[in-house]
């Protein structure tokens, strides 16, 4: 039992925190919204590309207690650079493709020449990943994809999309490129994009539904630990408002009735750590892939609660500072909304984790 | 990171485990399961079962009859003890005042009352809360005189666990009203046999006799009876405070409650129980690694848990009170046999344990405080 990142993780999140205070800061991240690319290159410098990618292709083998720290920084600094769908979608091409495709980007990942994303959302699906309505049918050696995807995380960054799709025998995945997207940024300022296909050239990779949920449960582990990164700054700066703000001449901190609200947030925010360590541990190792739905299932439904919670109670307690634009908090509130929901929400995984 | 325990720790369990399956005698593990009445002798039973095991007292010093476990040990063995289903260890003696007495007490005192406790010859009580000192206790009024070799002792106390069992309590005291309140306070042990002392039952809204009121009228207590020095008390009072909070969240206990709870309701497939119940279990895998969390870190630095382990007593106990609630809910609203009646008197109990050993809103004043710095 160890609770503690090992020395190289701790180095890693140690030295991509110093960064991000230096180079990201709320302040600076505002002009970098539309992704930048000094960024990536520097985070490709960190080696944070090549941490999930397998030795055999330049990389690491991190798994995701290994991505946790890094998740957790990036939660805090709210940072917007495509990094999670493109760890997501290289996990499934390092599942899913031939031998000649993965030496073809799997080193193009790690060496920060090539971003990702994973089309999987539809209109009307919600959170149901059998819901595909977008059409494979084979022509020749190739596959056709027709159909939409909506609000695509990280798309209109991307050099590649892995897609699902349904075909005739089953739900399965495609790469393929973008060819009609319309990008914008959700609430959080994340890009994303709605995607269409018409007979568009797409190459077929192995994994069906069963792979599609295993990335998905990856995916929402490390949304967890974001979460939790999220939280811990919301919590801070809560804590640091409410020492510094005065009314009736004294700091709004010494009443009471804000102090167990703060508590409470401070609570919530550690029980989602533990849940988020949890989810971590049970993608990369799990007995069965029930063990790992039901780690994750419970992790996201206590994040989400976590996060409506701390977030909620963060604008509320920095008043009328709160709503407003400037406040990193506002923003923070924005990020833990969007990662409430993000993968599915706490209904959807409440409903997952009393049917396993 | 590594969530799960070792082999070791693995086995330690289960040699734990497989001596509580064969030594925890049934009609005591049934009361348990059926929240029936446990009398003086059940409780009494189990504690000298445990002592002639030598695993009564896990965290005292090895020449006091302690096991030499480490955090984490200890941590399995009660939680494997809230598993199996056992009586609880009354904590007032051998978590108590125990630790008070091995921080504080003089050779003779420990000499005199360790074994007596370790063998379940003295059973103790706690008297700390008075009529008007509960949260503030600092502002409480029992007296103690001293005259010669004697203190007398006035006064009252209030909800005092299981007096009406004990043959001793240790008290918290006023030694002086002139200075700071909390520097004229003492801690004095005091036979329960002394001619003075009323126990008087305070029946609770389950109908239950388990707190009374203590009243003390000119008890005579020999001086030698002080711990630690006179106006100290309140050094006492936060060092035991401190000290052994690692099992307030019962996670071994509610984990028990809540197996039981997910086969009694079984049949319920209603989704707003099934989300309650769902919730319910995610707080509780939840708390259950925060506590490792912070075994985990005190194994490795040594050092008590700060004042944030409150949000284990906080967040264990609204679990415990959730667990009653979802019960009550799961019952046949029509029943009333036994176990419906039990049921539902255990709901009505264990509002108590937000309330006891520090409220809730307590414990969050000294998160508050303590780890936040407001």
């Amino acid at each position: 039992m160890n609770f503690d990142y090992n020395e190289e993780q701790q180095l890693l999140a140690d030295s991509l925190r110093r960064y991000l205070q230096a180079q990201y800061s709320f302040e600076q991240r505002k002009k970098v919204l539309d992704g930048s690319a000094e960024v990536w290159a520097k985070f490709v410098e960190m080696g944070l590309l090549a941490l999930p990618i397998s030795p055999d292709h330049g990389g690491f083998g991190g798994g995701a207690v290994d991505l946790m720290a890094i998740m957790e920084a990036f939660g805090e600094a709210l940072v917007v650079e495509p990094y999670l769908p493109t760890v997501m979608a290289s996990r499934l091409i390092a599942r899913g493709a031939s031998d000649a495709r993965k030496s073809e980007l799997l080193p193009a990942v790690a060496e920060g020449r090539l971003r990702l994303a994973f089309a999987q959302t539809e209109g009307g699906a919600r959170y149901d990943l059998a819901a595909v309505k977008c059409k494979a049918t084979r022509s020749g050696d190739h596959w056709l994809l027709d159909g939409k995807k909506k609000a695509v995380l990280g798309a209109p960054l991307a050099g590649k999309l892995v897609v699902s799709a349904r075909s005739e025998d089953g739900i399965g995945l495609f790469l393929a490129e973008k060819n009609d997207i319309q990008s914008y940024r959700g609430i959080d300022g994340m890009l994303q994009g709605d995607i269409s296909f018409s007979r568009a050239k797409a190459e077929r990779l192995d994994g069906g539904l069963p792979l599609i949920e295993e990335a998905i449960d990856f995916g929402a582990a490390l949304i967890c630990a974001e979460g939790v990164g999220a939280m811990k700054s919301a919590c801070d700066a809560t804590l640091e408002y409410l020492k510094t703000r005065k009314q009736f001449g004294v700091p709004i901190g010494t009443f009471q009735a804000l102090q167990h609200r703060v508590v409470d947030m401070f609570i919530s925010a550690e029980q989602a750590r533990s849940m988020a360590c949890l989810a971590c541990s049970k993608v990369d190792q799990s007995a069965t892939p029930e063990e790992r739905k039901r780690a994750v299932s419970a992790a996201k439904i206590r994040i989400a609660d976590a996060a409506r919670h701390v977030s909620q109670e963060a604008v509320q307690l920095h008043g009328g500072m709160g709503m407003s634009e400037e406040m990193k908090v506002s923003h923070t509130f924005r990020r833990l909304t969007v990662i409430a929901a993000q993968f599915g929400d706490a209904d959807h995984y409440l409903a997952r984790f009393a049917a396993l | 990171m590594d969530l799960n325990y070792s082999a070791e720790e693995l086995a330690f369990r289960d040699e734990a485990r497989a001596w509580l399956a064969a030594n925890l005698p049934r009609e005591l593990k049934g009361k348990v399961e059926q929240n029936a009445h446990l009398s003086k002798e059940d409780l009494l039973r189990w504690h000298r079962i445990l002592a002639k095991k030598g695993w009564v007292a896990p965290a005292w010093p090895k020449e006091w009859g302690g096991t030499g476990w480490n955090v984490v040990q200890r941590y399995i063995f009660e939680e494997e003890l809230g598993y199996a289903g056992s009586p609880p260890i009354i904590p007032f003696g051998v978590t108590m005042c125990a630790a008070v007495l091995l921080q504080f007490g003089s050779d003779a005192q420990k000499k005199r009352f360790l074994p007596r406790i370790y063998n379940g010859d003295d059973f103790w009580c706690q008297g700390y809360s008075e009529p008007g000192s509960g949260s503030d206790l600092a502002s409480l009024k029992t007296k103690a005189v001293r005259q010669g070799d004697h203190y007398i002792v006035n006064g009252q106390k209030i909800w005092t666990t299981l007096a009406h069992y004990a043959d001793w309590i240790f008290c918290l005291v006023r030694t002086d009203t002139s200075g700071k309140r909390q520097d004229g306070i003492s801690f004095i042990l005091i036979d329960m046999k002394t001619p003075g002392i009323t126990v008087r039952p305070l029946i609770l809204m389950d109908g239950a006799h388990e707190v009374n009121e203590v009243f003390f009228d000119d008890v005579k207590v020999p001086a030698e009876n002080l711990v630690h020095e006179e106006g100290k008390g309140w050094t006492v009072a936060k060092y035991l405070l401190g000290h052994e909070r690692m099992n307030t969240g019962r996670i071994g206990a509610s984990k028990r409650e809540l197996e039981k709870l997910k086969e009694f309701a079984k049949d319920i497939s209603e989704v707003r129980f099934r989300d309650r119940l769902s919730r319910l279990e995610v707080e509780l895998m939840a708390l259950e690694i925060t506590n490792l969390r912070f075994l985990d870190r005190m194994r490795r630095t040594g050092q008590p848990p700060g004042a944030d382990v409150s949000m284990l007593k906080i967040t264990g106990t609204e679990i415990q009170q959730g667990l009653t609630e979802l019960f009550v809910d799961a019952l046949d609203p029509a029943a009333n046999d036994e176990f419906a009646v039990a049921l539902r008197k255990r709901y009505l109990s264990m509002r108590k344990t937000t309330i006891y050993a520090g409220s809730n809103e307590i414990q969050r004043n000294i998160i508050s405080k303590m780890t936040l710095g407001l």
